[in-house]
């Protein structure tokens, strides 16, 4: 069959592309021609595309607007942490507990926030965050404010694009499906979806716990690089950070989302020494883009590898995703 | 045997009374209308039998299953659905996709098969794309699958609004003023299609609308209903002349 | 017993400073339906203009305080025009993220121009005075604090109660449309609560500055999230209600403070909210309107 033929062909070539992405890098890496300052940059930029997709998911595609993202960063980092760090577990433990913790602390969370509307659940959420950060700070088994130290370096370059390119599909596939109908169908119209027979809490949650889950991917990663992590690492500050991206990039575009935390990582190395700077830089970013254009870089569109089905076929995707 | 029966129904808000002992029968296949003047309380009927609000007091009797208090998704599962007064269609959405949304319920394939596209992944959304355009086909908008809902005219949004409704194969199809903001010819086209839906689909059907040529031309039952209450209930033609209809509501010309 | 009610004194003007805060947030929010996260920070800048005001400008702390209100004053107007009012018939969505923009925005621009380390009120503004009332130590700046604020207080109800602006302002908040059709002047309405809100915060940020000595950039964070807290306690939107809430906060706070975990004490406000969000959203005064279908 055709259809079916082109679908390979597709796949093929996606996987083909990443293939040699992963190796060209590991090559630079395991040959010593990537400095340290431009690995440091890689891994953020991976982090920062995982924590995006992932916020993208609630915030754009749900359009529930958490603010609180970093907290789940934070569940995932300290508890991957625990099991690596404190109970010598290997590392695939510790990013395993890492992202059930954090989906788990997205469904506490999500449940009782989730029936509220708007700006409630913003500040709902903006207030679990801070509770999160404020709970850590008095738990004496991870010291505290003084935050953990020494942890060991276990993110390496294969763990980082793997779990960078399995957010991306997770939330790309999940999109494209009817399941990713019904959570942006929840977005356009609450009302309108439940009537359509759409149980709309159910999916707000699955969303915002998948959400959750992915962030506390990246709070592990970010640990095992970074080495130190603090509660104050993980403030609302941080979920802003993550919101600027999501916002840059066009709530409700993956496309959107990789492409500004690539651009926003790359400001953060510029600016490094200009903190005040940079921030002054996100805060008109907000405004700018929320008066001048809401719908962000990429607005809701994708840039898609349909590109790779006309090139092989001659003729355009066949298949019925988007 | 009735599809639907409604008992002793009753709703406030804050005090204010919107509906009070409301009773209501409609029979399978019937076409059914439910007029008043403004603020009589028609949509709080239509939102109590979709599940958006809950009953004070009564009952809600489908298929011999009680509804009342019921969320609205498990409602729509069992076989009603409706259009809105203001059109609520997903504006950022294609058409096509605004069509999707309804077959999700029955969704022919899990969340992890989604996610690892499996086979039958592949499958199911083929199903659904053919479903969908089937019904899009059936009521011209198939040409426009892939516009979003938000650009197309309103004629043809309010057209969009019956066909997602009715892909979620209803038994009971409820049509919330259908006819708004439609010229006359817009109207009778309307009035053409509610009838080819009520035949082809096997639906029953119950409306809300101001428009009386529509209401007078295609309901073959009538309730009235002011402030709250039934005032008058039987066919267009013993409602035409009901004094008390047309002192609550039927001042002007009835064509 | 004694201790209680010295608790409860210190509570009154840490719950005057909260209240003044809160009501700038439930004014803006009554009005425009909009949280305004940069409400703290208007408070922030208040603050700093007293500091300078007593510092360069060498004046009294009234001056100051005045000085400071009117800054502020003028500060509000500029957000709400450039910033909110393009997005009046935006989603709410937009004009919080908005919001918090701005936020950040005065925040940094602070640290950019003036370096992020505290800046010390100078004692000389304010020489302390204890009195013994009763058994309980009241301190100047406590009755400082608190007779300002209930004064600015009443001014305000005086305005909303008696005055046109005030019945713009309420005929506003309750159908914008319709005051419009009425003759209001919606936008010199809105300006004008902004105004207001932002003077009181900035008057409650001189307060601030008297009561613990110090101000810095990042202050108005954490007192701008307890009094939208308390905001929300009374219930988002009424002016009564903001007053209340503060009250009870910051009584709340100190309690919380002299008797439990002070490390809990920023907590307790999160903690609060949560409560209230999840069993009562309209707050003590209140009501519940469903969406219309």
């Amino acid at each position: 069959m055709q259809m079916v033929k082109n679908r390979w062909l597709k796949i093929g070539s996606e996987v083909l592309v990443l293939a040699s992405l992963f190796t060209l890098v590991q090559y630079l890496i395991a040959a010593n021609l990537l400095s340290q300052y431009l690995q440091i940059n890689l891994t953020s930029m991976c982090i920062n595309i995982i924590l995006a997709v992932s916020l993208s998911l609630i915030n754009g595609f749900t359009g529930q607007l958490s603010l609180g993202h970093a907290g789940f960063m934070a569940v995932g980092a300290y508890v991957a942490v625990i099991m690596t760090n404190m109970l010598d577990q290997p590392f695939i433990i510790g990013i395993l507990a890492g992202c059930l913790a954090a989906a788990l602390a997205g469904f506490i969370i999500g449940v009782p926030t989730l029936r509220l509307k708007g700006d409630y659940l913003a500040i709902a959420t903006l207030a679990f965050g801070e509770i999160i950060r404020v709970t850590l700070q008095n738990i004496d088994y991870v010291n505290g404010p003084a935050g953990i130290m020494g942890i060991p370096k276990l993110t390496t370059w294969p763990w980082l694009f793997g779990g960078t390119v399995l957010t991306v599909l997770v939330i790309v596939n999940l999109v494209n499906s009817s399941y990713g109908r019904a959570i942006v169908s929840i977005r356009e119209d609450e009302i309108a979806s439940e009537l359509m027979g759409i149980n709309t809490t159910k999916y707000k949650v699955l969303a915002f716990v998948i959400g959750a889950m992915f962030a506390g991917l990246g709070g592990v990663l970010y640990a095992h690089y970074f080495y130190i992590i603090k509660p104050e690492t993980f403030n609302f500050l941080k979920s802003f950070d993550i919101l600027v991206m999501v916002v840059l990039g066009g709530l409700g575009s993956t496309t959107g989302a990789i492409i500004a935390a690539i651009f926003i990582t790359a400001i953060t190395a510029a600016l490094q020494s200009f903190p005040a700077i940079r921030m002054i830089l996100y805060a008109l970013i907000l405004i700018i883009v929320m008066i001048y254009r809401p719908q962000g870089l990429m607005g809701n569109k994708e840039l898609s590898t349909k590109i790779f089905g006309r090139i092989w076929s001659g003729r355009n995707e066949l298949n019925g995703n988007k | 045997m009735n599809l639907m029966e409604i008992n002793n129904l009753d709703k406030s808000f804050g005090g204010l009374s919107a509906l009070l002992d409301f009773n209501f029968q409609i029979a399978e296949n019937e076409l059914v209308g439910l007029i008043g003047p403004n603020g009589a309380g028609k949509t709080t009927v239509f939102n109590l039998i979709t599940g958006v609000y809950k009953p004070d007091r009564g009952s809600i009797m489908f298929r011999g299953e009680n509804l009342a208090g019921l969320p609205p998704y498990t409602i729509c599962a069992k076989g009603i659905a409706r259009t809105f007064q203001n059109i609520r269609l997903f504006n950022d959405l294609t058409v096509l996709d605004n069509v999707k949304i309804s077959a999700h319920k029955n969704v022919p394939y899990g969340l992890i098969s989604a996610i690892f596209r499996t086979p039958g992944f592949f499958r199911g959304e083929e199903e659904i794309e053919k479903e969908a355009l089937r019904y899009l086909e059936l009521f011209h908008l198939k040409d426009k699958k892939d516009e979003l809902a938000k650009n197309l005219p309103y004629g043809e949004q309010r057209r969009l609004e019956i066909v997602r409704a009715l892909a979620t194969r209803p038994l009971l199809l409820i049509l919330d003023e259908p006819a708004a903001g439609m010229n006359p010819q817009e109207t009778q086209e309307l009035m053409g299609l509610i009838r080819h839906i009520r035949d082809e689909f096997n639906l029953t059907i119950l409306l809300i609308e101001h428009d009386m040529s529509l209401v007078m031309g295609v309901c073959e039952r009538l309730y009235v209903l002011d402030y709250g209450q039934i005032i008058a209930e039987g066919t267009p033609a013993e409602i035409r002349s009901n004094r008390r209809v047309i002192e609550a509501y039927l001042g002007e010309d009835v064509e | 017993m004694h201790e209680f009610t010295q608790q409860i004194v210190n509570g009154l003007s840490l719950g005057a400073i909260y209240a003044l805060i809160a009501l700038g947030y439930t004014m803006v929010y009554g009005i425009i339906k909009l949280i305004n996260f940069a409400h703290g920070d208007i408070m922030m800048v208040g603050a700093f203009v007293g500091y300078f005001s007593l510092t360069l400008l060498g004046t009294n702390i009234f001056v100051a305080m005045v000085t400071a209100m009117l800054t502020c004053a003028v500060l509000g107007v500029l957000i709400e025009k450039i910033a909110y009012r393009p997005l009046r018939n935006s989603t709410r969505i937009a004009a919080l993220i908005t919001a918090i923009g701005v936020s950040l925005f005065l925040e940094y621009t602070v640290i950019f121009l003036l370096g992020p380390s505290q800046k010390v009120f100078p004692a000389s503004a304010f020489p302390l005075k204890a009195y013994n009332v009763g058994g309980l130590s009241i301190l100047n700046k406590d009755v400082f604090v608190f007779v300002s604020a209930v004064v600015l207080m009443l001014i305000l109800q005086y305005i909303i109660k008696w005055t046109k602006t005030g019945k713009a302002m309420r005929a506003v908040s309750l159908d914008r449309e319709a005051a419009l059709l009425m003759g209001i002047s919606v936008d010199k309405t809105i300006s004008i609560t902004f105004a207001i809100g932002s003077a009181l915060a900035a008057a409650a940020g001189v307060m601030v500055g008297v009561y613990y000595n110090t101000v810095n950039p990042l202050m108005g964070i954490i007192p701008g999230l307890k009094a939208f807290v308390a905001a929300v306690l009374g219930g988002i939107g009424i002016i009564p209600g903001a007053m209340v809430g503060g009250f009870v906060m910051g009584i709340l706070e100190t309690m919380v403070s002299g008797y439990g975990n002070s490390l809990y004490r920023d907590a307790v406000a999160f903690g609060v909210l949560i409560l209230i969000l999840l069993i009562k959203p309209s707050g003590i005064f209140g009501e519940d309107t469903g969406e219309k279908v």
